[in-house]
């Protein structure tokens, strides 16, 4: 079991509150994954030349400047660092292809959770009350966000293998489920040179659709060949750059609900969750029906 | 009975439950303890908010209405009461339900009905994937359509389908009948169409009228048991 929790807010004025609309969307998960929690939250676009990343340490006190000196010395440019406890966001000019390297070889305790112009990661271990204050969720701002609480049963409970899972810039997904061919699919991704941080089965499913998007699968039919080739029991949600998509397995037994408004579009794992939001009571309420692909764009 | 709050001073045979202030339990544990000798036969809960496990387990003629949507299971096991939901209900609604009435007025999950050996579960719209899986003589009326494999293994008992069915439809039914108005995407092994006699039309037409939905009995078609899966069959092409 696991809970998932998604909201778009579709008019600009609300993306100061997208944090603490979310708040009681997660905690009303707690049942369903007391283990771990995360959240990908996305935001204003940073320019085309700029890429930020999100850094997980592993202890709570961690020596951020010296690793933004390191990372001044090394590249000889101008970084951003914004710090919250084992997490930071960093915010440069240097591409994926060159920090990801860097990072892994200089500071291989360091984890890399995502790369990209919008996207931020906070993940960690322990009960999503806690992880939630800990990085101050209630006060994130921006257009949408996934997020995920965790029972593990695929693998270990570590800050690493809870959800959100990335691949490529500005892609994440979380999920309700176990896939039970995870390793035939990395034994599908692996020799294309697709690397993998963990054991997680997730992982396997988002580093597949991002693989399938590279291709030139637009969102929707990489969704779609996973229809094929992922096998187990899923409820994915996905964030992207302008969009919050969603699909269950042709079994729909990891449920989702959604609710709609014309102020914002609310997915769940239960409606318990989406109770708090305001103006749920006449939202639009809905059950995803299995292997339809629902997709939202920012507005 | 802390926590109980009266409707109304004249109501005194009404109770209602906030469940945004009050725990579960406390309403269940009237429910299945208390009510007995209080007189009330009405008990309303309000702000139920997709909270689990409402009026699970109830034995007893009492009327329950639920303002809002209840989460899983909502009225399992119900024996006697009538439980109305004015919202939408989770997963497993009225399983193993022995006899009463379960009415939602909006859509629910997957399972309805499932394993439930008696008594009435309405549905106004839509049912989810595997709707009276397994009933054992429940009926079940639905107003909008059903998801895949429902009444799957249905071994008695009617289930009304206003709109559409998915796929699977009536998989190695047993003796449970399917009424069905609009489309089959596909009907699982065992299960086909069988003319409609005068008895299925009187069936319709009554359970249409305790669920409170009008149609056309005569739009209806009946789906029942091959009941070639009740003898194996050495001669069966073994592909499965």
């Amino acid at each position: 079991m696991c809970g998932i929790v998604g909201l778009l807010v579709k008019k600009p004025q609300l993306r100061e509150q997208l944090g603490s609309l979310m708040m009681p969307m997660l905690i009303g998960m707690t049942e369903r994954g007391p283990d771990s929690a995360g959240l990908a939250v996305f935001t204003e676009a940073l320019p085309e030349d700029q890429r930020k990343y999100s850094l997980c340490a592993p202890e709570w006190e961690y020596d951020w400047a010296g690793f933004e000196a390191e990372f001044i010395r090394h590249f000889g440019t101008e970084a951003a660092i914004r710090t919250k406890g084992n997490h930071a966001v960093l915010t440069c000019d240097e591409p994926a292809a060159s920090v990801r390297p860097w990072a892994a070889r200089v500071f291989p305790d360091l984890h890399v959770l995502c790369a990209g112009r919008q996207v931020d990661i906070y993940k960690d271990i322990g009960n999503p009350a806690d992880v939630a204050a800990r990085y101050d969720f209630d006060t994130l701002t921006g257009t949408h966000l996934v997020g995920h609480t965790r029972m593990a049963t695929e693998s270990a409970v570590t800050p690493d293998r809870a959800h959100p899972f990335t691949a490529g810039e500005d892609f994440c997904l979380v999920h309700n489920g176990s896939l039970s061919n995870p390793y035939q699919i990395r034994r599908k991704l692996e020799p294309l040179g697709i690397r993998f941080d963990t054991d997680n089965d997730t992982e396997a499913a988002c580093r597949y659709f991002e693989w399938r998007m590279r291709e030139g699968d637009d969102l929707e039919s990489a969704i779609r060949s996973g229809f094929d080739e992922l096998d187990g029991f899923y409820t994915f949600l996905m964030g992207s750059r302008e969009a919050l998509a969603l699909v269950r397995d042709a079994f729909a037994c990891k449920p989702a609900v959604v609710a709609e408004t014309e102020d914002y579009v609310a997915v769940s794992s239960e409606y318990r969750s989406l109770a708090r939001l305001p103006g749920v009571k006449n939202a639009n309420v809905f059950e995803p029906v299995p292997e339809e692909i629902y997709v939202w764009r920012v507005s | 009975m802390e926590g109980v709050v009266n409707v109304a001073p004249e109501a005194k045979n009404r109770l209602t439950f906030d469940l945004a202030a009050q725990p579960l339990r406390e309403l269940n544990r009237f429910l299945h303890h208390d009510l007995a000798g209080t007189g009330v036969t009405h008990v309303d809960v309000i702000n139920p908010d997709g909270t689990h496990n409402i009026a699970v387990g109830v034995d007893a003629p009492v009327r329950i209405d639920v303002d809002g949507h209840a989460g899983y299971y909502c009225a399992g096991m119900n024996k006697l009461a009538q439980v109305n939901v004015n919202g939408n209900v989770g997963p497993g609604v009225a399983e193993g339900m022995v006899s009463g009435t379960v009415h939602v007025k909006g859509f629910a999950s997957v399972s309805a009905g499932a394993a439930a050996h008696g008594g009435l579960l309405v549905i106004e719209k839509d049912a989810s994937l595997r709707c009276g899986i397994s009933m054992k003589g429940i009926d079940i009326v639905v107003g909008g359509s059903v998801g895949d494999f429902s009444a799957f293994m249905a071994q008695a008992g009617r289930l009304v389908i206003c709109g559409d069915a998915g796929d699977a439809l009536g998989d190695s039914l047993y003796e449970a009948v399917i009424y069905v108005r609009g489309k089959v995407a596909s009907f699982g092994a065992d299960a086909h169409e069988e003319p409609m006699s005068d008895a299925d039309f009187a069936a319709v037409e009554e359970l249409l009228a305790r669920a409170r939905i009008k149609h056309d009995p005569k739009q209806f078609r009946r789906v029942a048991s091959k009941r070639e899966l009740y003898h194996w069959n050495a001669d069966a092409d073994q592909e499965y």
